[in-house]
Formats: C-alpha cells, structure tokens, sequence
C-alpha cells in the first residue's frame, strides 16, 4: 500500500469520483476504510471513497437502509442498533486479523462480501444487499436494484458488484434489507472435542428445527453453537440442542452477554490476531473440512458449521499444492505482500470461468484502472 | 406487443435445421410437426402466441451441450423453457427459434443432509424437490405460488420468490451452483455444495438472467429442516391504511413472520363467493404466520394480536387446528382462482417500499376508475410485492389493450414511489418496453454488457428483457 509518491483522489461526491476515473491515466487502487489488504498489491494511485458519506434513507418499518459507500460501518450499525436492528450478515472486522487501522467502510464491506458467522442462516453481505449504485472504469455512473427487497427487474448486477473488490466499478451507494434484533441469545458450548467429532455435531444441530444461526470450532477445542431470538424460545431451544447432542458429551449454556463477546471473536478471527504466519480462508463442503486440514497442516478455525475454515500456517507456505482438488476454494487472506505477489491469493478458475471473467472485466473496466490485477491468480 | 421479425433465411432452412438436430438426438427428442410444436407457442402468458421453427427435449447436459452448440453454428436463436408457467412471456418463442425444453431432465442427482444440499436436474418441479426430501425433515424453501408445475430451471431464470421469502429469501439467496451450457456449448460449472462460490459472483448474476446467458441443467440447492410447527393468524381491518401501518408495526417489534398476505375487499369479496374460506366482510385483511414449537408461536401471535390490538381490528382469528389454518389459507390460495372463475385478469408484480402501501392503494383506485376496470389487490405484504390483478374481458374488443395500458400505469407508479417493475414473475416480454422507466440507459447498457460477455452473438432468448429498440444493434449483429 505505498503511495507517497502518487497522487491520492479523494472525491467528495459521485460526479467527481466519475470525473476522477473518466480523467484517471493509470492505475488506480481503490480503497474504501483501507482495513482489507487482500489480493495482488495495487501500484496505482489511491482513489479513496472515505468522502462519500451518510444514510440516505432509513425505513425501520420497512426494513431497508441506504447509505453512501464511505459510510463508515460503524456509523451504521449504531443507527440500526437505535432501532434494535441490525445488517442480517453479522460483518466481520478484519482490522485485528490483517493487522490494519482504518475505519471499515460499507463500500469496503460490500466490495469484499464479507460475512460472519451468521451466514450459516442468514446468508451472505450480497444476499442481503438490495441495491448498489458505482462508476464504471469508462466513468459512467451505473444503478442496479433498488431500495425495496424483492426485485427481479433487469440482470442482478447487485450481486456481481458484492465480492467484485472493486474491479468492475466502484460503489458509491449501496442498499440492504435488514433484520430486527433478536431480544435474547446463547451459547451452547462444548470443550475438548477433535475437529472430526465437532464437524459431526454441527452437522447433526444444523439438521434440527431450533434454528442455529452460528456453529464454530475453535483451535482450542471449544465447540459453540448460537441461538437468537425471543428469550423464552432461546432458552427452549438451547435446552433441546443441549438434550440432542448429549451423546458428544456434557455443554455448557453461555447467556446473551458472553454470546455476544464470543461470536464477535470468532467473527472477526481474533485467535490468529497475535500469531504468527499466513491465514487462509478455505470455502469448503463441511463434511470434507477436517480431512482438508489434515492434509494441509496448520491450525484451524472452523465457521459456518464446517463450511468456512481459517487456516493459520507459516509464511510463504505455498497451500494451493497441499489442498489439491476440492470441494470449494481458498484464498490467501493475510500475507506479506512479497508472499501475495508470489502466491496467488486468489484461487485460480477453470478456463471457461476465467474467459467469462476476463470478459467481464473487460467491458465494465476496458482501459483496466480499477484494481487491475487484484484478483488474478 | 412487437416481437422481431423472423429471420427468412433460417425459415428457409428449416429441414436442414431439424434434420440436423434429427442426427444428434433420440428420435423422439426433436419435434417440428406443425400440431405439435403449438404445444410451446405460449407459456403461461396466454394472450401472445407464435410456434416456434421445432421444440427439441434433450435428456442430459451433453444433449444440450449438442443443441445449443449446432444453434450457434447454424445462428438460430434458443428460447430455452422450463415448465412453461412464466406469467411474463419469458418463454414465448418466435417463429425462427427453437425452444430448448428442459422437463425431460427431472432427475434428482444427490441428497446431502449432513451438507444441507440437493443437487437436481433443473427440469424438475418445484414442489418436487421438497417432495425428495421431505421424508427425511427438510424442503426447499423458495414457494412460488406455481410450485406445483414450475420447474427449478424457470426459478433460477426468474429468480422466484413466494409467500415465505420474507424468512427464507428467494432462489438466488438459495442457490449453492450451477451446471451452467453457454450457447456456443461450453459446459461450466459454478459453485457447488459450499458456500459462497468464490471469485466474481457468476451465479448471482445467473440466477434472474432469464435464460439470456445460459441454459442451467444441474443446480445445487441449499435445502433446510422442517420448523417444528406453524401456524396462521387472520387480522380484519377497516382500512387498507391500517392494515399497512399493521404491517409496519409488526416489522418493528421484532416478529420475523414467515409470511405477511395482504387482501383487500375486491379480493376479499371475490374470493369468498369463490371459496366460503368464512373471510370477514372487511376493508382489509392479513394473514400472518409465523414457525417453531407450539410454546414459541403462542408467544409471537401473543405480540402480534397485542400490536393488532393497537389498531382496532375488526376480527382477530388465530386458528386453533390444523383445519382452521388450511381455511385461513384457503381464501389466499384461491385468490388467482376466484378472479379467473369472474373474468379474465391480468396479474402485475411491482414492488414498493411497505411505507408507500396506503398512497399506492388509494391511486390504484383513482386509476381503476379513470380506465374502467376493476383491480382487486393481493400481495405479499410484509416485502412490499404488490400482485394486482386487474380483471378485464378478453372477447371485448380493445379490453385487453385498456388492461395492458392501466397494467402500465400501475407499474411506473411503483417505479415512482421507489420500488420497481417486478418483483418475483421477471421481465419477460411483458416489461420489456417498460424497462426505460426504471433504468436510464446506462443502466440498461451495464446489463446487456454482460449478456455480450456469455452470449455474443445474442442467440439466447434473444427479445426478452430489453426494449427492441435498446437490444437491435446488438440482436443484428
């Protein structure tokens, strides 16, 4: 991220950040809060979207926010949490995890898909993402979607922006539908279970009735599941989760208070934060995830039921090779950038994926400014 | 409604066309007699019809593959088809296409509980995918209100939706991957039975393409356990105004229904000569249901009738049986039935902010009256997707044109208040032309980009969606 000696644009409205790229004669590295360096680094000039700020509209009866892209995250959330709502996707903060200060923005957030633990329920940023607004790399302000939660009008280019960091156009508003926030929430925890046994019992909880919303195996050996709701039925279903899964062993039940503390770790990853070496994060179908570790090495933080593992393992480690043919995909999320130019941090694509890919981004990006490169692999 | 003129050269080739396709396919896969081909000349959009050139029914993705690889050699245009159920033309052929129907491919491939996926061939149904893992305590949750004919293969084209999505979402927030046949025959699979299916979002901007960019044999679907129990309560209301506020408010205490309808006393009264569901004699009504264990739903209907309370409802009917609940879904289900039983009706799909519910109401009357034609309303309240339904005679000359005209009135007025054309029943060939209201055309030209990246030579399903006049330069090519 070394910019000293280019320029840094910084538009405070969306008609100049598209003067900004109609005029751009290199490379830019677009950046939201700037807390997620992932991908090839960006030698171009900084476009910053930090200037883009405020909600426009907020409906709470109609569960629907829009805000500018620069909006920082936390802004956000604390005008939902007046309401007792929140963003359904539970965002993780990557700033302990890739070591970055920053404010996280929603242009950012959006632009990385990035989700936590509830994803396992609720879906994903881009399935709760209703509406964008970007610029293009010829400059052209595009919109797609709208403010309103159901909409098949036109292609859905909402979801091709969402993970896009940045390489099709650059946000400049965005549109989510919302939830209410639950009134109660806990913790059903087990400790001293091997990953193949805790892969296991998430699978067999995620099948009930009673609604886990977060099922996480920590490298210490604590298996957590996450109940939300009103306080009664949160108290009767961790009472049933408990009672079901009894055969893998005796659980303990933690109240709203420490759910909260402890998902927001697992959330943000905060068990590597003072470790050493490269993480990975691993897509995989979860019955396959504790065979894919094994054969990888490392340690390992299991989200999403088995379906997301954070992988901790030395620097430079080439893992690619380790994890051969899978169901699913890894990404080199932290690593130094001698390591992310070497390694690709993104997977590679088959070659009818990566010419649709190519294609793509040749005619949303045609003079190739906008992180150009970024997620190549 | 125009669609483009028929390319004579390709009407002249016509036997080649089919014998070729004859060499590539079991014998009863390829059909071009004349009788027969007028089985595909509409699809549930009744009022617009054309034959297509033949209508081939391949069986696997390598027959597919075969089909659309000798289309794109020989420059036919493919309209693909699933069950045949879009209300929105979207598999309307023209009369130098050949339809590409998927209903032989219904196979279910793979069921994986412990992973929470099925992976099916797209030509099956709807309810059918639910019906193979029910047994076992799961269903797909997505329920378009066709469920019973509609194939999987239209639902990812229109990213359906149904009554349940306020809770569950619609096709694309339950769709894992893709077997996806690009036109020129390439084979690629996108995603699988993991989460996020990694690099750009390919299948999010698959699903609800409307057959444009490919055709989709296989999908993986995310498939969920069954909630222990549900059940539904019927709120009356003096007021289609209150019944909104209602909505609102329920939204706002927390309560996450699984479905909020929406009726109002044209539908009401129709649907209660049609069906005696025991509907009160009100303004406007809703019925709210909600999931989970019999102590769970007690509480939430607890909240729910307390903030009923708050707006005088004029009758509050929680069923206390299995019986009870099917007759307070009964009136709702036979909602399309009992209009079509008075006349002909024209069924619209606009989306609007919830907030703007009273307003859109009361200007859907001052409009039903300027055009002289009754509009009963029912709808999917709790996400804003309005389905009026606009009845009209069809052998009464210049009925049907005044239905369309009032049809597109309604709908700019859902562009006008902030929401949108369609909400889960796709563009189509019915609001292709109305696309400019919604989109300037720069937007329109961002998503005919992506078609040119999957679908150059724009073969595929190639008059839906866009305005002609947008898409000719590009269909000409």
């Amino acid at each position: 991220m070394s910019s000293d000696t280019l320029a840094v644009l910084r538009p405070e409205t969306e008609a100049e950040l598209a003067e900004a790229i109609r005029l751009a004669s290199g490379p830019l590295a677009i950046r939201g809060g700037g807390t997620r360096p992932i991908g090839r680094p960006q030698p171009g000039a900084l476009l910053e979207t930090g200037a883009l700020t405020g909600i426009t509209l907020y409906e709470p009866g109609a569960l629907t926010l829009v805000a500018r892209a620069g909006t920082p995250l936390a802004e956000v959330e604390a005008a939902l949490a007046a309401q007792n709502q929140r963003l359904p996707f539970e965002p993780p903060d990557h700033r302990g995890l890739l070591r970055t200060g920053g404010e996280p923005t929603l242009g950012g957030m959006v632009a990385a898909n990035a989700s936590g633990p509830r994803r396992v329920q609720a879906g994903a940023c881009r399935d709760s993402l209703i509406g964008v607004r970007f610029v293009d790399g010829t400059g052209t302000v595009v919109k797609n979607g709208g403010r309103v939660m159901k909409n098949v009008t036109g292609y859905d280019l909402v979801k091709l922006m969402a993970g896009s960091w940045g390489t099709l156009g650059v946000l400049t508003e965005v549109a989510f539908k919302l939830l209410p926030a639950p009134e109660s929430a806990a913790t059903i925890l087990w400790q001293g279970l091997d990953s193949a046994s805790a892969l296991r019992l998430m699978a067999e909880a995620l099948k009930t009735p009673w609604e886990v919303n977060a099922a996480a195996h920590l490298p210490d050996q604590r298996t957590m599941l996450r109940v939300e709701g009103f306080a009664r039925s949160v108290a009767y279903r961790a009472d049933e989760l408990a009672k079901a899964l009894a055969p893998f062993g005796r659980s303990v039940t933690l109240d709203a208070e420490e759910t909260a503390t402890l998902w927001a770790q697992i959330r943000d990853v905060a068990p590597f934060h003072d470790q050493d070496g490269d993480v990975w994060r691993i897509a995989v179908k979860p019955s396959e995830a504790a065979a894919l570790v094994a054969r990888a090495g490392g340690e390992a933080l299991y989200d999403w039921g088995g379906g997301l593992v954070w992988l901790r393992v030395g620097e430079g480690v080439d893992l690619r090779a380790r994890l051969g043919e899978f169901p699913g995909h890894a990404t080199l999320v932290r690593a130094s950038p001698e390591t992310r130019r070497r390694i690709a941090p993104f997977p590679p694509e088959a070659p009818a994926i990566a010419a649709l890919t190519r294609g793509l981004r040749a005619r949303f990006d045609p003079r190739g400014l906008l992180n150009p490169g970024l997620m190549d692999a | 409604m125009q669609m483009p003129r028929p390319s004579a050269d390709i009407l002249a080739r016509r036997a080649s066309i089919v014998a070729r396709l004859r060499a590539l396919l079991p014998a009863d896969a390829v059909i071009d007699d004349p009788h027969e081909t007028r089985a595909y000349e509409c699809d549930g959009l009744t009022a617009y019809r054309c034959a297509p050139l033949a209508a081939v029914l391949p069986r696997t993705t390598e027959e597919v593959s075969a089909i659309l690889s000798l289309c794109h050699a020989e420059g036919v245009p493919v309209v693909p088809r699933g069950a045949g159920t879009s209300l929105a033309g979207g598999s309307l052929p023209t009369a130098d296409s050949v339809i590409l129907g998927v209903a032989r491919m219904n196979a279910v491939l793979e069921a994986d509980y412990d992973n929470r996926f099925i992976r099916v061939q797209t030509g099956r149904t709807n309810l059918s995918v639910t019906g193979a893992v029910e047994a076992d305590g799961f269903f797909y949750a997505p329920d378009p209100s066709s469920q019973l004919a509609c194939a999987i293969a239209g639902n990812i084209a229109m990213n359906s939706g149904g009554a349940h999505c306020l809770k569950y979402g619609v096709t694309t927030n339950n769709l894992l991957g893709v077997t996806l046949v690009q036109m020129d025959g390439t084979v690629v699979e996108i995603g699988g039975p993991y989460m996020d299916a990694g690099g750009l979002d390919l299948l999010g901007v698959i699903c609800g393409s409307e057959g444009q960019l490919g055709v989709v044999t296989e999908a993986t679907l995310r498939i969920l356990p069954k909630p222990e129990g549900a059940r539904p309560v019927l709120i009356g209301f003096t007021a289609n105004e209150i019944a909104g506020a209602c909505v609102s408010d329920i939204i706002k205490a927390g309560v996450l229904p699984v479905a909020i309808e929406f009726m109002d006393r044209p539908c009401i009264r129709a649907t209660e000569a049609f069906a005696h569901a025991g509907y009160p004699d009100c303004e406007a009504l809703l019925i709210v249901e909600v999931e989970g264990s019999d102590a769970e739903i007690d509480e939430q209907l607890g909240l729910i009738r307390q903030i009923a309370a708050r707006h005088d409802p004029v009758e509050f009917r929680e069923s206390q049986s299995e019986e009870e609940s099917k007759k307070i879904w009964l009136g709702r289900k036979s909602a399309f039935g009992a209009m079509g039983q008075i006349n002909d009706y024209m069924c619209l799909d606009g989306t609007i902010p919830v907030s703007e519910l009273p307003r859109v109401l009361r200007r859907i009357g001052d409009l039903s009256r300027e055009y002289g034609l009754d509009v009963a309303n029912v709808f999917h309240a709790g996400d804003g997707n309005m389905h009026p339904l606009i009845l009209f005679d069809a052998n009464k000359p210049g009925d049907l044109e005044t239905c369309e005209a009032l049809g597109a009135e309604i709908l700019k007025l859902c562009v006008e208040v902030g929401g949108c054309l369609t909400g889960e029943h796709g563009v189509g060939i019915e609001k292709r032309d109305l696309m400019v209201v919604q989109f300037a055309p720069a937007d329109l030209e961002a998503q005919m980009r992506v078609k040119d990246v999957f679908d150059p030579a724009w073969l595929l399903n190639p008059a839906k969606v866009f305005p002609l006049a947008a898409s000719a330069p590009r269909r000409a090519s």
